[in-house]
């Protein structure tokens, strides 16, 4: 079980060994370079992954809550502290990524538009999950705690990008699909491969993270435990 | 279904009635809330024409902060002498605790409101052009879904020992979706302008509230259960 474990750790390390710099390599060397916007665009690969995980990190959140809710489980109590310190990671790179952006391509550090803003709310439901978990009390309340609000926060996300969809548009239809962005529609073949490879990668290195966050925090769990029995041991 | 809402209307009685006798929330509430429209008048002329239409949206940020005090307070008063363990123990399902402390916190914040919406309007001299039934259904709709949600994170962050700080820090990233709406379509109804694209933002409102009545009925007991 725990050899299996270090398995995984170490193939998922040499692909991310291996992946990072050919990633680095496709999107500085390989792909065109964007006709209006110059180098700047290669920060769009780093954005879209980041971004992409920064939801997917939400998402595992919320699953683990619900696990959690069912049936108050260590690990799953966990895995959904650790997802939510590596997605308000994310959604800072994606936040301030994209503010570099935007300050390229729009000529403005920030502008209230229904993606950015939804991102930026993520990251507070992010950062007031964290601070329930700091509460003091036994890990199953904090469990339960965290857990209803890991759910609630889920279900707030489609709310808030429709709500600020329609409120920046001010109502008119927006066409569903694949928007602009700001690379004049379509992509070239050689970006749209480099994005979905600089999006794997970055899954990857979600991954990667999420395992060694679990080990570190199952880690702190079992010296505080022996500390506690030490003590015990001690006082009496 | 009628013992859960007779239930909590003995509950929301109970609060209510100590609030008769002491006064002490509602009234810093009310001149809480007065303070803040003394503030918005240092911070935006009340001379000045384009004022007028940002003050829909002062209502709203009024009514959270008035609301914040009173919603700290509901449970964290329960805290004393443990009542809030006597109020678990009791033979009751615990939405109901839910539904009476909804009810309780809604009564206080719609009385403020009472109060500070007209003195806002006053004071700012704000002409009201369009339909009041409608800025009326607003102002009921979005204060239901902040009481609905601001009295389930209320339970939640009584749970912390620095739970004043921590309910707004959960409660306005939750609220925003409601507050844009209640935001734009108050302004509309009060403005008289854009009356039919407010419709649209009622909408939204009244899915938010539906949507967060049901999961935090169904969730309230993980909150109340005792470890």
């Amino acid at each position: 079980m725990k050899l299996k474990s270090q398995i995984i750790d170490w193939t998922l390390f040499y692909i991310l060994v291996a992946a990072v710099p050919v990633m680095m390599y496709f999107i500085f060397i390989w792909s065109p370079v964007e006709r209006v916007l110059g180098p700047a665009q290669k920060i769009f690969y780093f954005h879209v992954g980041c971004a992409w995980v920064a939801f997917l990190a939400f998402f595992v959140v919320g699953v683990y809550s619900v696990f959690n809710l069912i049936k108050p489980k260590m690990n799953h109590f966990i895995y959904a502290g650790v997802s939510a310190e590596i997605g308000v990671l994310f959604t800072t790179v994606t936040l301030l990524t994209g503010m570099v952006w935007g300050r390229i391509s729009w000529n403005v550090w920030w502008s209230w538009e229904p993606r950015l803003v939804t991102t930026l709310i993520l990251w507070f439901i992010y950062v007031a999950y964290l601070f329930i978990r700091k509460m003091d009390g036994r890990w199953e309340k904090i469990a339960r705690l965290s857990g209803v609000f890991g759910i609630i926060g889920c279900l707030n996300v489609p709310i808030v990008f429709m709500a600020t969809r329609w409120w920046n548009s001010k109502l008119h239809p927006v066409v569903f699909g694949e928007g602009k962005n700001e690379t004049g529609g379509g992509l070239e073949p050689e970006m749209l491969f480099t994005l979905i490879f600089s999006v794997v990668t970055i899954t990857i290195l979600y991954l990667f993270l999420m395992r060694k966050g679990a080990e570190i925090e199952k880690m702190r769990t079992r010296v505080k435990q022996a500390k506690n029995k030490l003590l015990q041991k001690w006082a009496n | 279904m009628m013992e859960l809402i007779r239930d909590g209307f003995v509950i929301a009685g109970k609060d209510l009635r100590k609030e008769w006798k002491t006064k002490e929330t509602i009234s810093v509430m009310l001149i809480f809330s007065a303070l803040v429209v003394l503030v918005f008048s240092f911070a935006f002329d009340p001379a000045n024409q384009t004022v007028k239409t940002v003050i829909p949206g002062l209502v709203w940020l009024i009514t959270i902060f008035s609301a914040l005090l009173g919603l700290n307070r509901s449970f964290a008063s329960e805290l004393e002498n443990g009542c809030l363990n006597g109020l678990r123990a009791a033979p009751i399902d615990p939405a109901s605790i839910y539904i009476g402390k909804v009810i309780a916190n809604f009564v206080l914040v719609l009385f403020v409101q009472m109060v500070s919406i007209p003195v806002l309007f006053i004071l700012f001299d704000y002409r009201f052009a369009g339909s009041l039934l409608w800025f009326l259904a607003t102002v009921f709709l979005g204060t239901y879904g902040l009481i609905i949600i601001g009295t389930f994170l209320a339970a939640l962050a009584v749970n912390a020992q620095n739970s004043e700080m921590l309910l707004p820090v959960l409660l306005l990233p939750l609220l925003s979706p409601l507050m844009i709406g209640a935001v734009q379509a108050s302004a509309a109804f009060a403005g008289g302008e854009n009356m039919e694209s407010a419709m649209s933002w009622i909408q939204l409102m009244a899915g938010y509230d539906l949507l967060f009545t049901a999961v935090c009925l169904l969730l309230f007991e993980y909150i109340l259960e005792d470890s």
